[in-house]
């Protein structure tokens, strides 16, 4: 099964250090094991641009879709056998104990 | 026909309630082992049990209701999952139409037809379930801490203890289609989320055991302290935790792989403690439905045979303990304690400095301003008033049970009995405004009564 792990900022979680490098190592970890299909950071909302098309006019907004104090701030693509094992990486990530991580599953769509 | 397996329609639907409670965990568990289906199991049973009501008043309750049970609903499974085989099997074929747009190779349908089918699914229109027992693996999946709490019980009581939908929304104060939606979205969350189905892994062990005990534990509390209106005391809902509990223990001993760090003893604690707090049942409510404080409780309306069981199972853990150097849990721990009321033969009998003991180890294990309440209130018991009252007033200064309604109703007993009461007067006063129920609220205003003026 495939899993999206949002990787979001809490503003109540310890800060993470500037010299934190343990990153490095969770990435190294899930090449290790192959279960990586990609993945990488996301810049803040303040350089996103948001895009609607209404009555087929294109609407373009600076800034993100909905303004919240947590954001996404990253996201990886797992290929792994089941919940726990997606829980036990997620848990692994430097993120998770300066922020949150949503583990989402992949819907395919099979087109 | 012979006119005596005409029963009566009341009589045949406690009987397929009680074979399903036996048969569901068992039944389940093969289906899902198969298929990896949860509503797919669930739909089996439930057509098991609608045929079981329409069946049994004509033919009579079959003498193994549980294997004709298990034997239905294992064929409307087989029945269900070769109608989706069919299903995609015309879907296939319509794809495969010239004309359909995007048109599948011809060999798909046979391919799909055959995974469908193959040998470890079906054997001779039968589940092969001959091997482990899988009700372990139910109960473990049913609570696993990616389903909300809430789901975890529903579902825990549907699928392992068998119960109806309808008995379980009423136990739990909510309508039956909302409990209904709720199972279905848990067991759509299995599906979706990838939830395995299994007892999980050696390093997974010992927190998912304590997410099990944790959904027992407050199943069987909400059967003590329930909020249906017709009661304060759930008591079936009590006995299919215990009943839970017993076959988890059952289970645990029978795998022999969940043994990791003490998680045994905590479920054999877990039973006890729940045995001796059930016990006191028929003594805990009064006649008019008001509960009945621990110490005027009537000792003789116990059940001491569930006392003698709790303790006998209790004395087991604390030499598997010592064998073994592990530390004492919480459920032990409370067992304990409750099993030092239990035993007492009145209130002024019981031994409180050993209850105080224990609170002091509970507060080591699981540190909570409750526990430290019921520590200050037990060394009151064991050495007095006073340095009782010094735990109770430091608890407050904490203001950790800040608006909890027992903190300023300990603090008035204390005063009250080292004769202080224009001081306790307050505090009643306030425990009073807090109470949350009005036996307990008039309970109180009784107290305040008895003060000196």
């Amino acid at each position: 099964m495939q899993y999206m792990l949002l990787i979001y900022t809490d503003a109540t979680a310890p800060e993470l250090p500037d010299d934190d490098r343990s990153i490095v190592d969770w990435v190294a970890e899930i090449e290790r094991r192959g279960v990586t299909r990609g993945g990488d950071r996301l810049r803040p909302p303040a350089d996103s641009t948001t895009v609607r098309v209404r009555d087929g006019e294109l609407s373009l907004t600076d800034g993100p879709y909905l303004e919240t104090k947590e954001w996404i701030a990253g996201y990886d693509i797992l290929e792994c056998d089941n919940l726990d094992e997606a829980i036990d990486i997620a848990s692994r990530h430097t993120m998770a104990r300066h922020g949150a991580i949503e583990i989402r599953p992949i819907w395919p769509l099979n087109l | 026909m012979a006119a005596e397996s005409v029963t009566d329609a009341a009589d045949i639907a406690a009987t397929v309630d009680a074979v399903f409670a036996a048969e569901s965990a068992r039944i389940v568990s093969a289906i899902v082992r198969v298929t990896g289906d949860w509503q797919l199991a669930e739909d089996s049973l439930q057509d098991a049990a609608v045929r079981a009501l329409r069946a049994w008043p004509t033919e009579g309750v079959p003498r193994n209701p549980g294997a004709w049970l298990t034997t239905v609903a294992k064929n409307r499974a087989i029945d269900l999952l070769r109608r989706s085989a069919a299903e995609r099997r015309a879907v296939l074929r319509i794809a495969h139409e010239p004309g359909a747009g995007d048109s599948a190779p011809a060999g798909d349908v046979a391919r799909e037809e055959e995974s469908m089918f193959d040998d470890r699914q079906v054997k001779d229109g039968r589940f092969d379930d001959g091997r482990v027992d899988d009700r372990l693996s139910l109960i473990f999946t049913c609570c696993h801490p990616a389903l909300s709490m809430d789901a975890r019980v529903a579902l825990t009581l549907r699928t392992v203890a068998g119960m109806s939908v309808e008995t379980i929304a009423r136990s739990f104060v909510v309508s039956e289609p909302t409990m209904a939606k709720r199972l279905v979205r848990a067991r759509a969350k299995i599906a979706d989320a990838g939830i395995p189905y299994r007892v999980p892994p050696r390093e997974l062990l010992h927190e998912r055991m304590t997410g099990v005990l944790a959904v027992l534990y407050l199943l069987f509390n909400a059967g003590y302290s329930s909020a249906r209106p017709e009661g304060l005391i759930d008591t079936a809902l009590e006995a299919e935790a215990v009943r839970l509990t017993r076959l988890l223990v059952h289970l645990v001993d029978a795998d022999g792989v969940v043994d990791a760090a003490g998680d045994r003893s905590e479920s054999v604690a877990l039973l006890a403690l729940m045995l001796l707090n059930s016990s006191r049942d028929r003594a805990r409510v009064d006649g008019e439905g008001m509960i009945v404080p621990l110490d005027v409780q009537d000792r003789s309306r116990w059940d001491h045979d569930a006392i003698a069981e709790a303790v006998s199972l209790l004395n087991g853990v604390t030499s598997e303990l010592a064998d073994r150097g592990e530390p004492a849990g919480r459920y032990y721990l409370q067992a304990r304690i409750a099993a030092q009321h239990g035993v007492a033969g009145s209130a002024d009998d019981t031994d409180f400095a050993q209850i105080a003991r224990l609170y002091g180890q509970l507060a080591a294990v699981m540190p909570s301003p409750m526990v430290e309440l019921n520590r200050a209130v037990a060394v009151a018991m064991a050495d007095g008033p006073e340095p009782g009252l010094r735990l109770v007033e430091a608890i407050a200064a904490s203001g950790s049970l800040d608006g909890y309604y027992l903190l300023p109703a300990a603090r008035a007993d204390l005063l009250q009995r080292l004769g202080r009461d224009e001081e306790a007067r307050g505090f009643y006063a306030r425990a009073a405004a807090l109470a949350p129920t009005r036996a307990e609220r008039a309970h109180l205003q009784a107290k305040t009564a008895s003060l000196r003026r």
